[in-house]
């Protein structure tokens, strides 16, 4: 098949065909130099959807919720895009991505796009390219893009950073009364689920999140009230009051200007984060080069980490975008 | 900090990659490793999707009891390079023309498929003049299924 | 001298052990030293496929930890040398080839077949879509009608697959799982139409719900529905049908998937566990039910191993059922096994030499003391066995019978220092494994969590490795290769007119049934499910009686219950 070129695809991600979205997540997420004006184009054209993050330690039933809050949605009419994301082996760079097993039905209703990502050596719970991904569903009339982080547990702050509403699930009986404080996910909580709450000891798990949220933990949302919601999936319970939450959320967003201040930290975030991964770039292709020079003198402790790595940079011209 | 001059005459220790993130282009293969029919057998595919991870793929598991349909729905979403079904049902000519078919209307005959199971020699010929790319028969090494992919791969091209 | 008789341990006095050691230390320093000087070892540490370290030789020293009282006698508690006093000196082992392809008419000329070549019992393979309770019809289904066994929808597809075959006389075995309680409950029905007393009838049923989620993956509904039908069937028959086995509890799946031999024993006793407690929690006590509990192992290609995992797992099921379930009947404590040979260890290349694997695993088999036995089909790395490779399998049972001698000692190998110690290290890491799930919450729970998924696909993967880089030798596969052979090899064909001809009976049946009786019996089956106290078995055998499908009965019960799907562990 003759190759397309990503500019080419453009018209037909924003038509919404499949094919072409998929194709361009496979640029984005590689990287590619060639779908760059691509994706710029693509950012012109984004930027109406709901983007919601939901995040919780393994075991707590993200992906099942994940399935279910998506087929609730589709009662309301609404596309759904979901970027479903796995931890690459550190060792291999490969992976197993098996969320789709848990979204059964859906997965085969044409107003879903399902993603499988791994992290590609990205920290904080997203992957690489998870960004660009929620642009392209965005802008390929996905009116919500769904983020469902890795959730090793730790240092998940990423998603809430990239997302417009963060969905925090917690299980009962994980080991840990409240999973959430030791993880330090807590604050960064718009909306709290506690799922499998067929279970006995649900309540307290509940009982103690609606504490902390009372002793104030998660002032940063403002005037939003953080909501706790219980589901349970053996039950078919919670789900429809989980959307009606995250609408609310997105109502509360769109009045004043408070959408505008959440894109405005998204925006800074990725601008910050492109440029870091401009000069990392950079810094990584020429590790072959003054890189193991510099590495010698680190071994022999004649210069320092910081002041070799200033060295190198002083030969990095970010301006040559290769 | 022990100074092994480990620097000598070899390039860097294989960095763990989450320490380093790879921010050139990366052409990860993925392959798309389903069951589809009736059968649960999923020793074979198990350890197949494993030996790719571990070869540096992204396996996209779709589970047991797949429908042809569900499975090029799914690749096609996914963008993967690679389909592959393992199938012991005895269904298998019934199954893989039906992907092939599929993949057709859905204007992703980029996508490749093999196939691995029980399966009669004269039948794997004809399935490979239907247009899979290669059947895997039991006891094929696990090196052997990572090379075949990465043949099939480079064979087909950028896309 | 301990007393052989009342405990102790097998081993001698301490003073001939201190003696014996002495020489044994002696040996090798001498002899041994010397000998591997000039020759070495082939490896320096052997180990069976399981992973058992095995030593150069045993002696009566290896015998300290196994208590006289353990090893015992044939028909006697805790039964390590086989669960009848006599064996096979009263009657060999139930020669029972499995068999099923095509619609029922196709499989019951197989049975006659069979059963003119002398085989004892009949054993039932059934094709996919009954065994995930599909209609042949159902989209599903497509392309797998009678192509790995028989088909079989309603009752009628029943009468014909057991024409001409008196179920008084001869034992049935259906190996199915998830929708066993349909087959079973048409069974029931054609034994009552035939006016069979149910209480003569022998055989068994798989019905064993829990290895499916852990390996073989044949499931309908969610772990606890299906664990009620499997109680539903065990106590049916206990009061209905007395020498029925309502159940076939089996490792044999979970070894193919790739489990080591320990782990097949050890999680089948946790299945094992879980059932028992299921349905004495309905009141039953152990022993009303117990007795026909029946087991269903593999025989991998290890010797030994094979051998002394038949009678470990034999010495702890006794150990079960006495010590945790209070059993007093011994005939709860007796576990009696049927055996198949190990079909993934039978290669394409060379594809005849299967002949000598079977006989060799069906050798240890009889040696571990089987009660009933199939030995598998050359051919069936390449599709369902021919009628010869069939006939050969099943000569092959009956060599070892009647040629071998192996069958005129109870227990041949018992006492040897090798398989006693082999057999009490099984037994003390069965029950090793069933602490640990003990203490993780269960087996159920840990089911959910993959915990016993991922132990079998760790030891397949690393099994595929070790024959990838010939660790582990697999004959015409990694060693004594030939290059360019080509199979010359008869494959039983799939007769293409199969899926019409099931079609035009599933169809005549729908046709000429009382459709608002079929209704009105569904609503009461959901009723019945409802209720956990009610048994399914009832209303099941009323239903397939009036001509409800498997599919009926299946997908109406898929409103209630849901279905299963599985997070899969790698």
């Amino acid at each position: 098949m003759a190759f397309v070129h990503s500019l080419n695809l453009v018209p037909r991600v924003l038509k919404g065909e499949v094919n072409a979205v998929a194709r361009l997540l496979t640029r984005a997420e590689a990287g590619s130099h060639e779908c760059r004006p691509a994706l710029d184009e693509i950012f012109r054209r984004a930027g109406r959807a709901h983007i919601i993050g939901i995040t919780g330690v393994p075991g707590s039933g993200k992906s099942t919720l994940v399935a279910r809050l998506v087929a609730a949605i589709r009662q309301t009419g609404r596309r759904v895009g979901i970027v479903a994301i796995d931890p690459s082996s550190p060792f291999s760079g490969g992976a197993i991505l098996g969320d789709r097993i848990r979204m059964g039905a859906i997965a085969a209703d044409p107003g879903v796009y399902v993603r499988s990502m791994a992290t590609r050596g990205a920290l904080g719970g997203l992957a690489r390219g998870t960004l660009e991904a929620i642009d392209v569903l965005d802008a390929a009339g996905y009116e919500m893009v769904i983020i469902e982080t890795v959730g090793v547990g730790q240092d998940e702050v990423e998603v809430a950073r990239a997302t417009h509403t963060t969905v925090v699930v917690s299980a009962p009986g994980l080991g840990d009364d409240i999973q959430a404080i030791k993880a330090g996910i807590l604050e960064i909580a718009d909306i709290h689920v506690v799922s499998k709450c067929d279970r006995s000891d649900a309540d307290k798990t509940v009982a103690d999140l609606k504490n902390m949220l009372s002793m104030g933990l998660a002032s940063a949302r403002g005037s939003w009230q953080v909501p706790v919601v219980p589901t349970s999936a053996a039950r078919d319970e919670g789900v429809a009051e989980l959307v009606a939450a995250i609408d609310r959320h997105w109502t509360f967003l769109r009045e004043g200007n408070r959408l505008e201040e959440r894109r405005r930290l998204i925006n800074e975030r990725r601008l910050l984060k492109a440029g870091e991964e401009i000069l990392r770039d950079q810094f990584v292709r020429q590790r072959n080069g003054q890189v193991l020079k510099l590495l010698e003198q680190l071994q022999a402790r004649t210069l320092s980490p910081r002041t070799a790595a200033e060295r190198l940079l002083q030969d990095i011209h970010p301006g040559d975008a290769p | 900090m022990e100074n092994d001059g480990a620097l000598g005459d070899r390039a860097l220790p294989p960095a763990r990659k989450e320490n380093i993130p790879m921010t050139t282009e990366s052409k990860v293969i993925r392959v798309l490793v389903a069951k589809v029919g009736l059968d649960g057998h999923d020793r074979g595919v198990k350890i197949v999707a494993r030996t790719l991870r571990d070869a540096g793929m992204e396996v996209i598991y779709t589970g047991l009891h797949r429908t042809p349909e569900e499975v090029v729905d799914a690749a096609v979403q996914e963008d993967v390079d690679v389909i592959g079904i393992s199938i012991l049902s005895g269904a298998h000519m019934t199954v893989f023309p039906r992907l092939l078919k599929l993949l057709d209307e859905r204007g992703a005959k980029d996508i490749m498929v093999v196939g691995g199971g029980v399966i009669p020699d004269d039948e794997v010929i004809q399935l490979k003049n239907l247009g899979v790319k290669e059947i895997m028969l039991q006891d094929t090494p696990p090196d052997s299924i990572v090379a075949m992919i990465r043949r099939i791969v480079v064979e087909r091209g950028p896309r | 001298m301990n007393d052989p008789v009342t405990g102790g341990s097998a081993a001698p006095d301490v003073e001939t052990q201190a003696a014996l050691a002495a020489k044994v230390q002696a040996w090798e320093a001498n002899e041994v030293a010397a000998f591997i000087a000039r020759a070495p070892e082939r490896q320096k540490q052997f180990r069976t496929p399981g992973g058992m370290p095995l030593k150069r030789v045993y002696t009566p020293l290896d015998l300290a930890d196994t208590a006289q009282a353990d090893i015992g006698l044939p028909g006697q508690y805790p039964y390590t040398r086989g669960p009848y006093p006599t064996m096979y000196r009263g009657r060999f082992w139930t020669m029972r080839q499995i068999a099923g392809f095509g619609t029922a008419e196709d499989t019951n000329q197989r049975f006659k077949y069979l059963i003119s070549q002398g085989q004892t019992g009949l054993s039932t393979d059934f094709d996919m879509p009954t065994l995930m309770g599909y209609d042949s019809d159902h989209p599903m289904s497509e392309g797998e009608v009678g192509r790995e066994g028989v088909a079989v929808d309603t009752l009628a597809d029943m009468e014909h697959l057991f024409d001409g075959i008196d179920l008084e006389k001869i034992s049935i075995s259906m190996t199915i799982n998830p929708s066993a309680w349909i087959l079973l409950a048409m069974y029931v029905a054609l034994a009552q139409k035939r006016g069979c007393d149910l209480n003569k009838l022998s055989g068994t049923v798989q019905a064993d719900i829990l290895k499916e989620y852990m390996a073989q993956k044949e499931w309908v509904f969610p772990i606890t529905p299906s664990v009620r039908i499997v109680r539903d069937c065990i106590t049916y028959c206990a009061r209905n049908m007395k020498r029925y086995n309502p159940i076939n509890i089996s490792g044999y799946h979970i070894s193919e998937a790739g489990s080591s031999p320990l782990d097949e024993v050890a999680f089948t006793m946790c299945n094992l566990i879980t059932y028992v407690e299921e349905v004495v929690k309905t009141g039953m006590h152990v022993d009303q039910f117990a007795p026909r509990l029946a087991f269903f192992f593999v025989c991998q290609a290890d010797f030994f191993e094979e051998i002394a995992k038949f009678r470990a797992v034999r010495r702890v099921y006794a150990k079960i059922m006495r010590e945790r379930f209070g059993a007093k009947n011994p005939e709860s404590m007796r576990l009696r096994f049927h055996c198949q040979t190990a079909a993934a260890s039978l290669t394409k290349p060379q594809y005849r030499i299967n002949i000598v694997r079977t006989g060799l695993q069906a050798l240890a088999s009889v040696l571990g003391g089987a009660q009933s036995l199939h030995t598998n089909g050359m051919d069936e790395a390449f599709a369902i066995p021919t009628e010869e490779a069939m006939k050969i399998a099943l000569r092959t049972q009956q060599i070892i019978a009647e040629e071998s001698g192996v069958a005129s000692v109870v227990d041949p190998l018992g006492g040897s220092y090798f398989l006693e110690s082999l057999t009490t290290q099984f037994e003390r890491d069965i029950f090793k494994v069933i602490d640990d799930v003990d203490r993780g919450g269960g087996t159920i729970k840990l089911i959910e969590q993959g915990w016993f998924q991922r132990r079998i696909a760790d030891f397949a993967y690393e099994t595929a490795l070790k024959k990838a880089n010939g660790e582990k030798p697999v004959i015409g596969v990694n060693k004594f290769v030939e290059s360019g052979e080509k199979a010359d090899i008869e494959i039983h064909p799939h007769d293409p007119t199969t899926a019409k001809r099931q079609l035009d009976r599933l169809n005549r049946v729908r046709r000429e049934r009382d459709n608002t009786k079929v209704a009105q019996l569904l609503d009461r089956l959901v009723e019945v499910a409802k209720d956990e106290r009610e048994n399914v078995m009832p209303i099941t055998i009323e239903l397939v009686a009036a001509g409800a499908t498997m599919g009926d009965i299946i997908e109406r019960l898929k409103e209630l219950w849901g279905t299963y799907r599985e997070t899969p562990v790698f």
